[in-house]
């Protein structure tokens, strides 16, 4: 509206398009659209589209070379019976399970011990020591980490015979896969987690500690009591942002174990990208990806309605 | 009401037992140190062993007892993954990639996120919650389209294919939205009262204003995409156009157990830039991560 109050400013500095208009709203009706385009071009292009696209060859049978025939359900019912996917599933939904337990409870007791009273250059130090895997890539630290969980030399094991545990076979065997990829992930991604709770213990106000240490609730009883009731709007997060991720995980065991032994780490994502990249069957690809996004979609809806129900605000 | 009264009570009391209290807050600081410290060591150890490992000769990689200090370093494994891997061109591919999309995505992000905050259009509130639903659509569902849509393209096997897809962001244009709604909006009227086109106002005012913003969806840009691996292993075929990580894989596999200590010297290089933005730009990066979540 202040453009169009002062036309003749307009019209000194501007060209001929910028005074065919007396009413400047109407000028720049384009406007908008001109900052929007290259991100609306681009997601429509590499987002929007493909979303649909995957919907749409989920009921289609294509490799590339022949063309795509209909299929209706046929993608699923398969998937729903191939014993690789299915394992990869349960295997995905174990991880899950274990890994965010890991991760959140990690996260929420290394981050109570750094937000209580401590010299403030060791809460710098430990704070930038939690976070620092973050910056790395899953892939390296697979690389590394590889060889620290080799069943002869790897440190791991040399660091068990210390407390009299013998030589675990951390790799070869279905467990110790399984076991190595969750410690592997959650070493990298506890520190996402512990960021979010610091913040969430960070705007708990002190006078509810006063508050509840007066009523003589202290260590253990005033965490449980206060700290955590308080936090759950962070937790709540956490949890579903690590879920959600979680979900997603690829390069560890890809890296680490490559699905194996037999299938016993192969996860959701994993199965996507053999079936659609190493056997061409991009349809049961597709299928199997929207199957992951109805579940990332249902957990993130729920996450609405527990926030709406069970979180306690202030 | 009851704390009141309890504290009149606590107050009331000749202080006995002060002195205990203290001590045994020191002894439970304590605690908490040691059991912070022993944490820090499993996250800092594996790191210093690769250190370690890749400075000493490739014959003591599987040494034990470890060492986490290099005592001799000894170079040799850097030279090594110069000869055998083409780790300058790995490193430029990676330095080309996100660098590209870095800038470009705190352009694309800018603009959008200045529209939706500060431009009125028809659809805007629409609009924005579909660019926040793409968030909730993981990549690996995408990419199967995105893969023939690059073939189609004429793409595929191109550094572009990593790049363009990844231009524009979600959460970069929720992040300047947020950021563009912090600065204070008569900035812009008085801008144009004085007579600054829409883009002036934009290009002169508030885009200066917005650079720490950028500056936060640039550094998340960086760590992301310096890390990346599911996208280039799909997406580049040819060894001349793998990014870092792909290149550090396969080195891995094509070596087997031998020179353990020349795969961990590219870990090790790999690392570096990533370091210097943990180092000046860690802030940004935490400010980055966690927006959005709060609240």
């Amino acid at each position: 509206m202040s453009t169009a109050t002062r036309p003749t400013s307009a019209t000194r500095r501007g060209g001929a398009a910028a005074n065919n208009h007396p009413n400047g709203r109407q000028r720049q009706r384009w406007l908008p659209w001109a900052f929007l385009a290259p991100t609306i071009v681009g997601m429509g292009l590499f987002t929007l589209v493909p979303i649909v696209a995957s919907v749409v060859l989920a009921f289609f049978r294509w490799d590339i070379i022949s063309p795509p025939s209909f299929v209706g359900f046929d993608n699923f019912a398969q998937v729903a019976q191939d014993p690789t996917v299915r394992v990869s599933f349960l295997n995905t939904i174990g991880f899950v399970v274990v890994a965010v337990a890991l991760q959140l409870g990690l996260a929420l007791a290394l981050a109570i011990m750094v937000q209580e009273k401590l010299p403030s250059w060791l809460r710098v130090f430990f704070r930038s020591a939690f976070f620092f895997p973050l910056i790395l890539s899953a892939a390296s630290v697979s690389i590394f980490m590889r060889y620290l969980f080799n069943e002869q030399f790897g440190v791991v094991n040399w660091l068990l015979s210390f407390i009299g545990i013998p030589a675990v076979p951390w790799l070869t065997t279905p467990t110790g896969s399984a076991a190595v990829v969750i410690l592997v992930y959650v070493w990298q991604n506890f520190g996402f987690s512990f960021l979010l709770f610091i913040g969430g213990l960070a705007s708990i106000p002190t006078e509810t500690y006063e508050a509840a240490s007066l009523d003589g609730a202290t260590g253990w009883r005033k965490h449980v009591h206060v700290t955590l009731p308080l936090l759950s709007p962070t937790t709540l997060v956490a949890s579903v942002m690590a879920i959600i991720n979680a979900l997603q995980v690829f390069d560890q065991p890809y890296v680490l174990t490559g699905g194996g032994p037999g299938d016993s780490t192969r996860t959701a994502v994993m199965v996507i990208f053999e079936s659609a990249f190493q056997r061409l069957e991009f349809g049961q690809a597709s299928a199997i990806g929207v199957i992951l996004t109805l579940i990332i979609m249902a957990i993130t809806a729920l996450q609405f309605r527990l926030s709406k129900r069970f979180v306690f605000y202030q | 009401m009851t704390t009141t009264s309890t504290r009149r009570v606590v107050v009331g009391q000749p202080l006995p037992d002060r002195t205990v209290k203290r001590k045994k807050r020191n002894w439970s600081m304590a605690g908490r140190i040691v059991l912070l410290a022993i944490a820090s060591v499993f996250i800092l150890g594996p790191v210093l062993w690769t250190l370690s490992t890749s400075l000493r000769p490739p014959a003591e990689s599987f040494q034990l007892p470890p060492s986490f200090l290099p005592i001799n370093p000894d170079f040799s494994s850097y030279g090594q993954v110069f000869k055998q891997l083409n780790i300058m061109l790995l490193v430029l591919n990676s330095a080309l990639v996100t660098g590209l999309i870095a800038v470009g995505q705190m352009l694309t992000s800018a603009l959008a996120g200045y529209a939706f905050a500060n431009l009125k259009f028809r659809g805007r509130g629409a609009l924005f919650s579909i660019v926040l639903a793409t968030m909730m659509v993981p990549v690996q569902v995408t990419i199967v389209p995105v893969f023939m849509l690059i073939r189609g393209m004429g793409l595929s096997d191109t550094l572009l294919a990593l790049i363009l897809p990844a231009l524009p962001t979600a959460f970069g244009t929720f992040l300047m939205r947020q950021y563009f709604l912090g600065l204070p909006a008569d900035l812009g009227e008085a801008a144009a009262i004085d007579g600054a086109s829409p883009w002036r106002t934009f290009r002169s005012v508030y885009a200066p204003l917005a650079v720490p913003g950028m500056a936060i969806v640039g550094i998340l840009a960086f760590n992301y995409h310096w890390n990346e691996f599911f996208r280039p292993l799909i997406m580049t075929i040819s060894e001349q156009n793998f990014t870092l990580p792909l290149g550090l894989v396969s080195l891995q596999g094509n070596l087997g157990t031998g020179s353990i200590s020349v795969v961990l010297a590219g870990v090790i290089l790999s690392m570096i830039p990533a370091l210097v933005v943990f180092m000046f730009g860690q802030r940004a990066l935490r400010d980055g991560l966690t927006a959005g979540t709060g609240k």
